[in-house]
């Protein structure tokens, strides 16, 4: 039997029927009304409208602190993120990164409800602390914190204390804690303060000979392709490194038939030890700013960020790292990089002077203009909604540095509902963006690539590197073939329906 | 006590043993072997109460049940997360509620809208934020039939006032601003916030509409949501038995459908959980009675069909049949070609709302049996309602934790489970097929004679992929 499903059920004249008979109830606007106000929309009136908006977010492109701090807290073997706070807010962060990875994730909540808003979270935290230590057996427990703790001024610190105290947890086992209000910053901000907490507790009292190691902090990375490619390309210059918060195989474990609640993440003690690594680097720098900050004053270690997304920047990672080790770039990496230049030389003249917009975090959108200039295309509207002064300063920079960023402007603070108005009065011939952004395309009909977090409606794209010269080589293939593709759709009807291009 | 009963709870204490002392008093209470008479006392699980701090709840909170569940889907009215920015952000289209317009200008249902709270919010309060973001959100969005605001947990600890924002403002917009208090520290799961968004929907809606020309056939669908076309397959149904349907909460409604619904002559509810306030209060304010129905497989559609029809003349008791007439061979081609594949599995479930109780009969009609079934957040009357439904022995679980529901399937090895999606992957790794029942796993409809179809090909997908054998499994430590 032919099953239909919504896809095709709800095209059937039955149905479409059943949709105008039930407008009679709807109080519909009149079609031209409709008609009038979407072409209103599409207007430069409407942008400066738009743009005027100070006190409304319209499909922003951030989420809040805690999600940072338990995707970061995932990375660590053994630990649980361990949230003080609502319960609805764990069930959400754990649903939105399921949703993107295709992974299972655990993390624990302490389930305030009236009570701990009149009383305080005391009572939540010690018994949620010795719940979980009881049925998950965690090797730590990173405790981060919802709006409705950070608002009634639940003390963290204090509380662990207490329930060590108390014997309800070991007294050795490591409890880090950050404070991660979602009213400031986004999941950027709450990844660095996470960090920030785990290494701070478990680095104490470790400090010894330094070793011929480095770290490595991806940062807010949600692709697991390029924790695997950043580790293969240290493997090939014979860099001895930590991932710190490797989150590669708690979020893309292989299927043994057995659900492992805690799937992987940086052993513990390479984690502690990693006080005593030769030098820090971290591959984002805006999710990382007071991690960084404190390993260069806490621990004395030279700390840099480089993200390492195009060619021009994986040549300066790697350059620097070998200047920070003494190994040099060896010739794998560097036939690898002719080979995606070649590549990308092939494919120039299907992006030579294409126009750009892209949304997504800090650092993301610097690594994509700088790449998208590379290959002689033109960022024109960047627009981040979770960026700093400093973001917006370095991106402008990064534009003035490059006759293909002469059209680019930043705007920072703005959202995906500033972008449509943008696309509408300055159209582009292709958007970088996550999931969401399909919203734009449907709207606008400019082709989409999808790059960014999260990405919800195609599968497996975060399995593959966005990083180092194999992730330049991945972008250059979705961004070209999509552009090959939209000249398909638009020249199916003419002559120009090429078969070799 | 059967010796059914006591196998089941037997194996319960087992899994218990693992709590700490207070926790294990206290879960021990929410997980029962099923007594289907519903008279053994020591059987029947407490619901509704708080989940204990720490041990992986899937419950979520207020405002996913007001914001997410309730008010979301209503198509035309502009809805606020109003807050910081997570909260709208994690629900942001995933409940998968359809609906016809045109997105951003006469409808906004796949919009996160938001206040994005930032410290000074916090400092010196929302309203006059807010104030300003209605004023942004009418200007922008001129053909929008109303406007929700969904409170964010920080709005009601730091005392904003924004009913008289609401009220104000409403005034000066004429149309319905309703806020609603939903505060994820509010109760004890989504439960409540379903709650509050019924009595916000009677305060400020419900009675304000009018409906030009009535008939004797006039009826609400009242707690379908949907999800994936759901509400409009149930619509296709009680359109060909010859009644007409007024109004739909809240899948592809309006802010008009929710005013006059008060007209029609009877509510027929799908998810009483979501929505039995309301209709109580229909009953009593406007005499409206309203009628529960399912409609998950053949089996409880007739059943529903009838039980729907018994409430009106003989004209719509004879379109019922004919209605049944014309589906049933449809329907029995379908068992005959899916039955085989099916007959015999063994189903956990593990959902939110109506899901436990009213799919047991779909999978029935395929031959499955249902051995273990839960809610997220259901009341008493929930679980009463489902007793009577599953065999003698199954379990009965009530806010499981991630630990309860691992013992569970390897100690009952159901051939797959039904839950949501921060179970499904763990399921994935465990190589036990899965089907998430909230949200259909983006499939769909599964309600009325056109989501049945849908419901046996997914389920076959589900038990029967031959991915699932490609597992090579670790020899268990």
């Amino acid at each position: 039997m032919k099953i239909r499903d919504h896809n095709e059920l709800f095209k059937e004249q039955v149905y479409k029927e059943q949709f105008e008979k039930k407008k009679e109830f709807e109080n519909p606007w009149p079609a031209e009304k409709v008609q009038e106000i979407a072409d209103w929309t599409k207007t430069k009136e409407y942008r400066e409208k738009n743009f005027q908006r100070k006190n409304v977010k319209i499909n922003p492109a951030k989420a809040c602190q805690p999600l940072g701090a338990v995707f970061c807290a995932s990375g660590f073997a053994g630990a649980m993120p361990f949230v003080q706070g609502a319960q609805g807010c764990v069930a959400y962060f754990r649903s939105h990164l399921n949703r993107h990875f295709k992974e299972p994730m655990a993390a624990i909540s302490t389930s305030m409800t009236e009570d701990a808003a009149v009383f305080g979270g005391l009572n939540n935290m010690l018994e949620g602390l010795e719940n979980a230590y009881a049925l998950y057996k965690p090797r730590m427990l990173a405790v981060c914190t919802t709006c409705m703790a950070e608002v009634i001024g639940d003390d963290l610190n204090a509380y662990i204390r207490q329930a060590k105290e108390k014997e309800l947890i070991p007294r050795d086992l490591p409890v880090p804690f950050a404070h991660t209000p979602s009213f400031v910053g986004s999941h950027i901000t709450g990844y660095d303060n996470m960090l920030k907490g785990i290494l701070s507790t478990i680095t104490a009292g470790k400090k010894g000979e330094q070793k011929q190691r480095l770290n490595i902090i991806p940062g807010f990375d949600t692709y697991m392709g390029n924790i695997r490619e950043i580790k293969r390309m240290l493997k090939l210059m014979g860099v001895e490194h930590t991932v710190l918060a490797d989150v590669s195989e708690t979020y893309d474990s292989p299927n043994t038939g057995e659900y492992k609640l805690y799937p992987g993440g940086t052993p513990f003690d390479q984690a502690a030890d990693s006080i005593n690594s030769m030098a820090t680097v971290a591959l984002q720098k805006y999710s990382t700013l007071k991690t960084l900050d404190y390993i260069r004053k806490e621990w004395g270690q030279k700390a840099v960020s480089l993200s390492p997304i195009g060619i021009g920047n994986t040549d300066a990672m790697l350059e620097e790292i070998s200047a920070i080790t003494g190994k040099p770039v060896p010739q794998d990496l560097e036939d690898e990089r002719g080979r995606v230049v070649d590549a990308m030389v092939d494919s120039h003249p299907y992006v030579h002077r294409k126009r750009f917009a892209m949304i997504g975090d800090p650092d993301l959108l610097l690594g994509l203009i700088s790449f998208v200039m590379e290959m002689g295309g033109e960022p024109v509207h960047i627009v981040c909604t979770n960026g700093d002064k400093a973001f917006e300063a370095e991106a402008k920079a990064l534009l003035a540095s490059s006759p293909f960023g002469a059209n680019g402007t930043v705007y920072n603070g703005k959202d995906m509902w500033h972008l449509r108005s943008l696309l509408f009065t300055e159209p582009v011939d292709l958007l970088l963006g996550n999931s969401y952004t399909k919203f734009l395309w449907k709207d606008t009909g400019t082709p989409l690539v999808r790059i960014g977090f999260p990405l919800f409606d195609r599968h497996h794209l975060h399995r593959y590197p966005i990083i180092g010269y194999q992730g330049a080589l991945n972008m250059l293939t979705q961004i070209v073939n999509t552009v090959l593709d939209e000249m398909d759709r638009n020249t199916m009807d003419s002559a120009s329906f090429d078969v070799i291009r | 006590m059967s010796r059914h009963i006591e196998e089941t709870q037997k194996m319960i204490d087992e899994v218990m043993e693992v709590y700490p002392e207070k926790t294990k008093k206290d879960r021990a209470k929410h997980v029962k072997a099923n007594d289907p008479t519903g008279s053994c006392a020591s059987c029947q699980v407490k619901s509704n109460v708080k989940s204990r701090p720490g041990v992986m709840t899937v419950r979520g909170c207020a405002f996913a049940g007001a914001k997410g569940v309730v008010w979301g889907p209503v198509k035309d009215q502009v809805t606020i997360s109003h807050g910081p920015v997570g909260c709208g952000q994690y629900s942001w289209w995933s409940r998968r509620n359809y609906y016809n317009g045109k997105t951003g200008i006469d409808t906004f249902g796949t919009m996160h809208i938001t206040t994005d709270f930032q410290e000074k919010d916090i400092v010196y309060g929302g309203d006059k934020g807010l104030d300003a973001a209605l004023h942004e959100l009418k200007e922008l969005f001129p053909l929008s039939r109303g406007i929700g605001i969904l409170s964010e947990c920080p709005v009601g600890l730091i005392g904003d006032d924004i009913e008289a924002v609401s009220k104000r403002v409403a005034k000066e917009f004429e149309i319905p601003i309703v806020p609603v208090r939903c505060e994820g520290f509010r109760g004890v799961s989504q439960s409540l916030g379903h709650h509050i968004a019924n009595d916000t929907i009677r305060d400020y809606i419900l009675g304000k509409g009018k409906l030009e020309k009535t008939t004797p056939y006039d009826v609400n669908i009242i707690g379908d949501y949907n999800i994936g076309g759901d509400a409009w397959a149930s619509r296709k149904i009680l359109e060909e038995m010859g009644l007409r349907v007024v109004a739909q909460w809240t899948g592809d409604s309006t802010v008009n459908e929710i005013a006059i619904a008060h007209q029609s002559k009877l509510n027929l509810i799908h998810c009483y959980r979501s929505m039995n306030y309301i209709c109580r209060h229909m009953e009593e304010a406007y005499g409206i009675p309203w009628v529960e129905f399912n409609f998950f497989g053949p089996t409880k559609i007739y059943e529903s069909i009838r039980n729907i029809a018994a409430r009106f003349d003989d004209r719509i008791k004879e379109n019922a049949e004919k209605v049944i007439a014309k589906y049933k061979s449809v329907m029995d081609a379908l068992i005959e070609e899916y039955r085989p594949r099916l007959e015999g599995k063994k189903v956990m479930l593990y959902v939110g709302g109506l899901r436990p109780r009213h799919t047991i009969g779909a999978y029935e009609d395929l031959g499955m049996e249902v051995v273990a079934s839960g809610y997220e957040f259901g009341h008493n009357d929930d679980y009463r309602r489902t007793y009577p439904e599953m065999k003698e022995g199954a379990v009965i679980m009530d806010d499981a934790t991630l630990y309860e529901m691992e013992e569970f399937t390897r100690r009952l090895k159901p051939d797959m489970v039904g839950s949501g999606i921060k179970e499904k992957y763990s399921y994935h790794k465990m190589g036990v097929p899965f089907r998430q029942m909230h949200s259909w796993d983006y499939s769909g409809p599964y309600h009325g004679f056109d989501g049945f179809p849908v419901f046996a090909r997914d389920m076959d997908m589900t038990v029967n992929s031959p991915t699932w054998g490609l597992i090579r499994r670790k020899k268990s430590s």
